[in-house]
């Protein structure tokens, strides 16, 4: 006997709730540090959501101008489309003034683009990085709506709590006493970094893979890649 | 240049329009109107904007936000006393231990920053510009009462979409020292003292007990840091440096800036000594 097979209307069913939620945490962790004459900012490899992972070559730091660059984590589509806004507003920017913006003025508009969105957020956490007016390295660190701070050295991302104390610590020399805080050198810098991702690799699932390490000097940008583990 | 303006072409603006359109840039409002924010395309109904921030795991998503946090601002015949402590905090993460929570609107206004820190900071940049203009249209200084109504306004137009702020304005005018309490319900009142945030009760308890109008003008900034300085002790949200600011009759200066250790150890030492 064929049963009868009875449509069911969408406005029959039970209510029901629909969620949006269009955020995902897609991990990843950057560093920034400023010297006297350069900026070296630094982030991992690894694209992951929970304990999925999506890539083990993406790098999270995009070239603004020669002397500027930008280093974001959180939710990567919320990425992407940021850093292709902010990347067309320089470009028209340099249309209209035929001239690069510089790293002060792009820390501004970044802040006022993401609040822009304040009620509905780029879910990002953003470190920009560059060289001023006067060839200084700086480093500006973003909350998700804009809030800026100017600071010498930061990080971001699925492994803050874990880097920056020891930032904290090995820069700024904070909470020891009769200890001068070291002068910032490439070497120094790098070091930092290097130690600070191997760390974090080893205790965060979000964290790892490789690392990518950007310099911006004066004479121009370099980028090496070191490896990290990949469990 | 000049025979394409003679022709009507603005080349370079429409290259702009152009790259706009193909790439399905927003135009950001705020860029040029800085009261205009987006507005989600969701019903607002449904949705709590401002709370929906969790991502898909029910995480919440981390505004820096300056939540916990301890300001005050007092009236006395010397002027006005603003005391801040600099701790930002996103849930349990100290986010920064060296915000700047008072903010320098022009040499003669001084904004204070409690809630979200994003909000503060944007909001009275859009003020300190408000007041330039003011000043420039008008060939004198805003008071600080219309400089207050101006924020207050402003922030009334986003009531209910989530703004989280709890302001002081104050400074001095012809009228003399102002001090006005500003939020993001749209509240604007003047007063005589004002603590806020989440270790205002703690502070209040300090200022109330030391306060009278005839305060010398160290013995007025003294009772400004030792009531922040009690609200750090006491609230775990507060904390950090301990910055006092004072405002008198040419414009405001900056007291000092003292990190809470150091002031605890201070208060002890001057403690053990009495006894």
């Amino acid at each position: 006997m064929a049963t009868e097979v009875m449509e069911v209307g969408d406005y029959m069913r039970d209510p029901r709730k629909h969620h949006f939620s269009p955020y995902m945490d897609n991990g990843g962790t950057t560093v920034a540090i400023a010297g006297d004459d350069f900026v070296m900012v630094a982030s991992d490899l690894r694209l992951s959501r929970g304990f999925n992972i999506f890539s083990r070559e993406q790098s999270k730091i995009f070239g603004l101008t020669p002397k500027t660059m930008l280093a974001s984590t959180g939710c990567w589509a919320d990425v992407l489309t940021l850093n292709k806004v902010l990347q067309a507003r320089l470009t028209m920017y340099s249309h209209e003034h035929h001239d690069v913006m510089s790293t002060t003025a792009v820390a501004q508009l970044l802040s006022t683009m993401l609040y822009w969105r304040r009620f509905f957020p780029y879910y990002v956490s953003n470190i920009l990085v560059g060289l001023d007016e006067e060839g200084k390295g700086v480093v500006y660190h973003y909350d998700p709506v804009g809030h800026m701070e100017k600071l010498t050295y930061s990080a971001a991302g699925a492994s803050v709590s874990q880097i920056q104390p020891l930032l904290d610590n090995q820069i700024d020399a904070l909470n020891m006493k009769n200890v001068t805080p070291p002068k910032m050198t490439k070497e120094l810098a790098h070091q930092l970094i290097h130690d600070a991702f191997i760390s974090a690799a080893e205790r965060d699932i979000n964290t790892g893979d490789g690392v990518i390490i950007h310099t911006i000097t004066k004479e121009g940008t370099s980028e090496e890649k070191i490896k990290l583990r990949r469990d | 240049m000049a025979l394409e303006a003679l022709h009507g072409i603005t080349r370079y603006h429409s290259k702009n329009e152009m790259l706009r359109d193909e790439m399905m840039i927003p135009d950001m409002e705020n860029l040029s109107n800085q009261c205009q924010l987006a507005i989600p395309s969701i019903p607002k109904g449904e949705v709590n904007v401002g709370e929906y921030l969790v991502d898909e795991t029910g995480r919440k998503i981390k505004l820096n936000y300056a939540h916990g946090t301890t300001t005050l601002g007092f009236k006395f015949d010397g002027g006005v006393i603003m005391a801040v402590d600099s701790r930002a905090t996103s849930g349990q993460y100290i986010g920064s231990g060296n915000v700047k929570k008072i903010i320098e609107i022009n040499p003669y206004l001084l904004g204070t920053m409690a809630g979200g820190a994003a909000d503060c900071t944007y909001w009275e940049r859009v003020l300190a510009k408000q007041c330039r203009i003011y000043e420039l249209r008008n060939r004198e200084r805003i008071s600080v009462a219309a400089a207050s109504k101006l924020l207050a306004n402003m922030v009334y137009q986003y009531k209910g979409y989530g703004l989280s702020m709890g302001v002081m304005i104050a400074g001095w005018d012809k009228k003399g020292p102002g001090l006005y309490y500003v939020d993001n319900d749209g509240n604007r009142m003047p007063g005589n003292a004002f603590s806020v945030g989440s270790g205002s009760i703690y502070a209040y308890g300090v200022l109330d007990s030391g306060y009278s109008k005839d305060l010398s003008d160290a013995e007025a900034q003294e009772l400004g840091r030792r009531a922040i300085y009690h609200a750090t002790h006491r609230d775990a949200y507060s904390g950090g440096i301990v910055r006092v600011y004072h405002i008198k009759e040419d414009g405001w200066i900056k007291i000092s800036e003292e990190d809470c250790k150091d002031l605890h150890y201070k208060y002890a030492d001057e403690k053990s000594a009495f006894s």
